[in-house]
């Protein structure tokens, strides 16, 4: 897939067992030069142990581990060409923020004026001129992570490791953050590893996603494959939002299967997996891809399109990411649609029956309690 | 109206809690520190009669044996000090740092039980380890590594050894605080950055725990500086102790006069070091004490 000379970093089965719990589970992959990887899991799904292993704090039971082509079987974290930027930043306290940067400079035996006249240009290369000389505690929470991660790319690592760096900040600076790891990784154009539990975030800064629970890497691709083509069921509920129905597959047209919910309720969607009738099944739909109407005609869809009916159970309106939680009129199912930026459902009153509809092809079931990839 | 109040009732409140500990410090401290002050600027010039006067402090430099002992009590407490700062250092970083729950509770009640006894009884047990006849130098006999029992008491490493023992608890408790306190993800960052053991100790662990070793240190120090028991018992008679001076002029010479200004020497001489030890440190006296 990716030629060996092009990967900064490359797992080999790699496991980790505590106790009897696998906390990763011989783990394969690689990370291309340059480019931003994430590991998006739940928590307890064996991310921070995988990253630690990869900074070197925790050891391997077997596998290996190249990081710039090199195996890092027993080399200690302070001789990996790998840097980490810590969940809390870390930041030293009792140093100046000059200091902090300057750090590692220092471990290498850089001499003193040097390391403040990298310090300094690193400082500004993050966007923080001349705060050289501040303390930490004198700086805003965005300015602190910037500062962590002046003070790791300073020592030009082959790999720059981050564990949940925006968790503590809150959410508009989170926003914000965002825009500018994703500036600051194209600028440095460092290999970023980046563990997070939030899917937003690894949507929009990752050039590659795994997504990971169970200590197996449930799919690997780019954000818009894990969106639109989920591999497993896991994915298909933890990226983005998405109605989840189980069922029993009832009939099978072409490329598509009727799954029948154990209330009654068939909804039509996409094949992801070889299924017979009589099948547990598992359908996903998007509520993006659902269209709601108060009419039949006003839906819009093909003629042989299910056309199914929901009472408004609530609406939750959040600017662009308003939608609708129906309630499937005969089941009682959950449903939710998004609803459309034209405002034409701005008058919607919980209650109320509207109808909804969706293309098969554009949901997906897969077989329930299947194992993928 | 209500609002001011409120507020002198608070004040009264405030001082109602205190009033027990401030009568505490005037009646048993600052009263007899007054009188002893008082005293130490007396000369006798005939039975029962006294003048005002600088005769006691400039005996104290006149006599050599005086100012030696002084001297000398105040280098080995330094030394008592710092090797209880030594030992104390690893012991506090197991508790803090390795162990948890509670294992690094048993471990402290191991450097608690020692404080069960009373200081005596605990002297005294060095004592029967150590005297000519005792457990140690007969232990060496057999194992052939002396030909005659040695005495092992009445030597300065001796008092060294019984100083640092009874302050080892006092060094470990403010340490453990500091230690316990440290992020471990900072000292993963600083190996993380290419630190090892030392520069890690040496760039973050000491200058975060800092309070907390100057806190130590000061109290060993006082407690060092101001021991009677261990010296006199594990020093014998002539372990020439500052304290023991003091003794002697108040209760063998019955030279009151001459014993209120040894006892105001060796105020002044540990709050100098108190004072050389904050400014060595950078450290300052109320965030220090906040920490013990």
């Amino acid at each position: 897939m990716v030629d060996i000379l092009d990967k900064d970093l490359e797992a080999k089965a790699l496991l980790k067992r505590f106790g009897s719990h696998t906390a990763v589970d011989a783990l394969s992959f690689g990370v291309r030069r340059g480019s931003f990887f994430s590991i998006l899991g739940p928590s307890g799904c064996g991310k921070t142990t995988l990253l630690r292993m990869i900074a070197g704090f925790i050891e391997p039971d077997s596998g290996d581990i190249d990081i710039g082509g090199r195996s890092m079987r027993g080399v200690p974290p302070n001789r990996r060409p790998v840097n980490m930027v810590f969940q809390q930043l870390a930041l030293f306290p009792m140093m100046t923020v000059g200091e902090n940067v300057g750090y590692g400079l220092a471990r290498r035996g850089v001499p003193r004026t040097e390391r403040e006249r990298k310090a300094e240009a690193m400082l500004e290369r993050v966007g923080l001129p001349g705060s050289a000389r501040k303390r930490v505690d004198e700086l805003s929470g965005g300015q602190r992570q910037r500062v962590a991660i002046a003070r790791s790319l300073v020592l030009e690592p082959t790999l720059l490791l981050l564990d949940e760096p925006l968790g503590a900040l809150d959410l508009k600076l989170r926003e914000r953050m965002k825009i500018e790891l994703k500036q600051l990784q194209a600028a440095f154009g460092t290999t970023f590893v980046y563990i997070t539990h939030d899917q937003s975030e690894a949507l929009v800064l990752s050039d590659q996603v795994a997504v990971m629970n169970n200590g197996r890497f449930e799919q690997v691709g780019t954000p818009q494959e894990l969106y639109y083509s989920p591999a497993t069921p896991f994915v298909a509920g933890f990226v983005g939002a998405n109605n989840r129905i189980d069922g029993r597959v009832s009939a099978l047209r072409g490329e598509s299967a009727d799954v029948t919910t154990a209330e009654g309720w068939t909804v039509r969607a996409q094949r992801h997996d070889a299924l017979a009738a009589g099948d547990a099944a598992t359908a996903f739909v998007r509520p993006e891809v659902a269209v709601l109407g108060r009419s039949v005609e006003e839906l819009a869809m093909p003629a042989e399109s299910a056309v199914h009916q929901g009472v408004v159970e609530s609406l939750l309106f959040d600017g662009a990411n308003s939608a609708v939680l129906l309630r499937e009129s005969r089941t009682r199912a959950e449903f939710r649609v998004a609803l459309p930026q034209t405002g034409r459902f701005a008058d919607l009153k919980v209650g109320e029956t509207v109808m909804f509809s969706f293309a098969p092809e554009r949901a997906v079931c897969f077989a329930a309690g299947a194992r993928h990839g | 109206m209500t609002e001011a109040r409120t507020r002198s009732s608070h004040y009264l409140l405030l001082w109602l809690l205190l009033a027990p500990a401030l009568l505490w410090l005037f009646g048993l401290i600052v009263l007899p520190h007054l009188d002893l002050a008082l005293l130490s600027f007396r000369e006798r010039t005939g039975p029962g009669e006294y003048v005002f006067g600088l005769e006691q402090y400039r005996t104290f430099f006149a006599e050599p044996l005086y100012w030696d002992v002084f001297v000398r009590t105040a280098v080995v407490s330094l030394v008592a000090t710092a090797l209880t700062l030594l030992l104390a250092f690893p012991i506090a970083w197991t508790i803090a740092k390795l162990t948890r729950g509670r294992l690094s509770a048993l471990l402290f009640a191991v450097c608690l039980i020692p404080f069960w006894v009373s200081e005596t009884v605990r002297t005294l047990g060095w004592m029967i380890l150590l005297r000519e006849t005792g457990v140690l130098p007969g232990l060496l006999v057999t194992l052939g590594l002396t030909d005659a029992p040695v005495e092992m008491l009445y030597h300065d490493a001796t008092i060294l050894v019984g100083l640092v023992y009874t302050s080892l608890l006092f060094m470990v408790v403010p340490l453990y605080g500091s230690l316990e306190s440290l992020d471990d993800s900072l000292i993963e960052a600083a190996y993380d950055l290419g630190g090892n053991g030392w520069t890690v100790l040496r760039t973050v662990v000491i200058p975060h725990a800092l309070p907390g070793i100057t806190a130590g240190c000061i109290v060993v120090f006082m407690l060092t500086l101001g021991n009677y028991l261990t010296a006199s018992l594990l020093g014998g008679k002539n372990s020439l102790w500052f304290t023991e001076q003091i003794y002697t002029q108040f209760i063998t010479r019955f030279n009151w006069e001459q014993g209120a200004a040894f006892g105001f020497l060796l105020l002044a001489l540990s709050s100098v070091m108190v004072w050389i030890g904050l400014r060595l440190s950078g450290q300052r006296f109320a965030d220090v004490m906040s920490r013990t």
